[in-house]
């Protein structure tokens, strides 16, 4: 059968991973300088003759498939009515998709929001509102304002489906491009994210790689693109549920720490452990992931400098050098390489936090009742205390010697005690930068992807 | 079909009503939206803005009632709920104190109907006809 090749189409380079389909194995990885500008199929042809020097006996290759990352992934803006419910969802739904949600919306969309919508550099917008048969004036309002103002961008409607037909009428004769697909929230606090999440994908494949030169690629590759992000989103879900007869992992977290943002996926239901405890607020989605825009260690560095006090850095930083200018240093210059000890444990100070404070938001809550009957508690979000490993993904973690220790920030910690953190779980990092490629393959051969991981994960 | 929001206000936690009343408000044709025990104020508002309710039913058993629903009613127009009605019932104050003052100072804070111990839901149904029509 030979030899299937994965690729990851990134802003920057493009990464392929070569899987040997009948010896069960990855032949090797190489990565090239990225040309969307130019054709990207450059940056392809480049990093396979590479491949093919360090492996001269590889195979005949015999099935390409690919993920993108170019351009910054895609963006979306996602509008809902209640901030905690069908806004909430929405959001859910984008980032489930592998999306970044740049603008997030709630009740009726103003003229202010519409024109940040109009100067924004979004690719896709997502419009929630209502549960079925619940409250349609407010998507109606907010369909007829982004049809009025014609802003060129696919909108996919996921609201209320009693105000599907007059939102299909509304934008019929428009020229723009919309998709009507189920509800985000059918029901108070049930999340219905599949088929948004699949035209998410669609719009993805068609518009955005198109534009951006990738569709090229895809005639070569053939094979479904999507977001890298859904990519990794999938290979965790399939490591956690094994395939068949080959078993899986059980609850698992991934952890990407990148320069603009900290991602963070976890599988597994996260109901509360214990009786005595309520859950709350909207249905969690079994594959959850979320990510911090302010969570990075290059052009977020800032931002996260502004999250935590001179005093709590210092828990992480012992040397005695201006943190400011070191954080703006990173900012203004995204591909700065620490070469000093001084610089390092910086930078390892900056991951801990990102880790720290990605886990804080990731992961449920409770909060105690104090009843005549003892404590009874509340819990929104996941329990993710019993999640069996935690895995380190992207280029800081897996370079980084210490990445282990970066990740026990995972932990429970006595200063948060009401935050549902994992306790002490197995750490492995995925050193050889292949969870978004054996996403790809496990599409096809699920249980190839599943024993490679296993492998390859130490 | 009207649709209603119920739940249990406050740091609350019997069950047993709130389960009750959901059956019986089914069985006469509503579309009830239970948002269950250890419901806040805002989990009543959100749900109602969301599911389009005519009518919110606050239960309150353990006797902070009182303390539970102060500004729900201004908490509602807030919320641009101006419509809405809002019922309560339960043993919404502690121990056994003048029902009729108890009526008066509930109506006071917004309440359309207020329901003492004991009351039965098919009264509630009746209300809700009348309030929101057939
Ligand atoms: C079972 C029970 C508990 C159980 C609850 C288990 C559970 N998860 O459901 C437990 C043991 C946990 C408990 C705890 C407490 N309880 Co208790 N509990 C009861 C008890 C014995 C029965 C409640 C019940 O289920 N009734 C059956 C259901 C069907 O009736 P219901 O709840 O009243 O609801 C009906 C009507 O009231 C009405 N209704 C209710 N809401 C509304 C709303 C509207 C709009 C309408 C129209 C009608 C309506 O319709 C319902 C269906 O028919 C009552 C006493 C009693 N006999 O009522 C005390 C009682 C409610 N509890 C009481 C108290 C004080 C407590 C505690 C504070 C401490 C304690 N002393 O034990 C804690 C509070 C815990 C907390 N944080 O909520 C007091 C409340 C006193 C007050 N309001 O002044 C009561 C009245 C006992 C008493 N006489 O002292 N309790």
């Amino acid at each position: 059968m030979g030899a299937h090749l994965l690729v990851d189409f990134g802003s920057t380079y493009t990464k392929i991973t070569a899987v040997d389909i009948d010896k069960e194995c990855i032949i090797g990885t190489s990565k090239a300088m990225t040309t969307v500008k130019t054709n990207v199929l450059e940056g392809l042809d480049l990093a396979l003759e590479k491949l093919k020097v360090s492996y001269p006996d590889m195979p005949e290759i015999t099935g390409v498939s690919a993920c993108s990352s170019a351009a910054g992934g895609l963006k979306m803006a996602a509008i809902g009515l209640v901030e905690e419910l069908t806004v909430e969802a929405a959001k859910r739904a984008c980032l489930g998709a592998g999306a970044l949600v740049n603008y997030v919306f709630s009740h009726h969309l103003s003229r202010k929001e519409i024109k940040q919508l109009r100067n924004a550099d979004i690719d896709i917008i997502l419009l929630a509102g209502g549960t079925d048969g619940g409250n349609k004036e407010c998507i109606l309002h907010n369909a007829k304002k982004l049809r009025d103002a014609n802003l060129g961008i696919p909108i996919i409607v996921a609201g209320n489906k009693d105000a599907a037909d007059e939102i299909e009428e509304m934008f019929e004769d428009s020229g723009q491009e919309f998709y009507i697909v189920d509800n985000v929230m059918p029901k108070l606090k049930k999340l219905q994210v599949k088929e948004a999440k699949e035209v998410i994908r669609q719009i993805f494949i068609t518009k955005i790689i198109e534009a951006k030169g990738i569709k090229k690629a895809e005639e070569k590759t053939g094979e479904i693109i999507m977001p890298t992000p859904e990519a990794v989103l999938l290979a965790a879900e399939l490591l956690a549920k094994g395939h068949e007869d080959e078993e899986g992992f059980g609850e698992i977290m991934v952890i990407d720490i990148g320069g603009a943002t900290t991602d963070v996926h976890t599988i597994g239901e996260g109901f509360p452990k214990r009786s005595e405890v309520i859950l709350k607020g909207l249905q969690e989605p079994f594959a959850k992931r979320t990510v911090e825009g302010d969570l990075g260690m290059r052009y977020s560095a800032n931002a996260l400098l502004s999250l935590v006090s001179p005093y709590e850095f210092k828990q992480y930083y012992e040397y005695d050098s201006d943190i400011e200018s070191a954080a703006r240093k990173r900012h203004e210059n995204v591909d700065y390489l620490p070469d000093t000890a001084e610089e390092l444990a910086f930078d390892k100070a900056l991951a801990r936090i990102c880790c720290d404070y990605s886990m804080s938001r990731h992961v449920g809550h409770v909060e105690v009742v104090y009843t005549p009957l003892g404590n009874m508690y509340y819990q929104t979000g996941k329990d993710l205390s019993d999640i069996n490993y935690v895995i380190g993904t992207g280029g800081v973690l897996i370079n980084n010697e210490d990445a282990k220790e970066i990740l026990k920030e995972v932990n429970k910690k006595s200063n948060k005690k009401l935050e549902l953190r994992p306790t002490d779980p197995k750490i492995l990092i995925d050193r050889r930068y292949i969870l978004s490629a054996m996403g790809l393959l496990g599409q096809k051969y699920p249980k190839l992807a599943l024993k490679l991981m296993k492998e390859h994960l130490v | 079909m009207k649709t209603v929001v119920i739940g249990v206000i406050g740091a609350d936690v019997h069950a047993v009503g709130n389960k009750i009343i959901e059956h019986v408000l089914t069985e006469h044709g509503f579309n009830v939206v239970n948002i269950g025990v250890l419901s806040s104020q805002e989990d009543f508002i959100n749900a109602a803005i969301e599911t389009n309710a005519g009518a919110i039913l606050v239960s309150s058993l353990y006797g902070h009632g009182e303390i539970d629903c102060k500004y729900m009613r201004e908490n509602c127009q807030e919320a641009g709920l101006n419509h809405v009605k809002l019922y309560v019932g339960g043993n919404i104050v502690v121990g056994k104190q003048d029902f009729k003052e108890v009526e008066t100072r509930f109506k006071k804070m917004g309440f359309d109907r207020v329901y003492p111990p004991g009351t039965n839901i098919e009264d509630a149904v009746k209300h809700l006809r009348e309030d929101l029509g057939e």
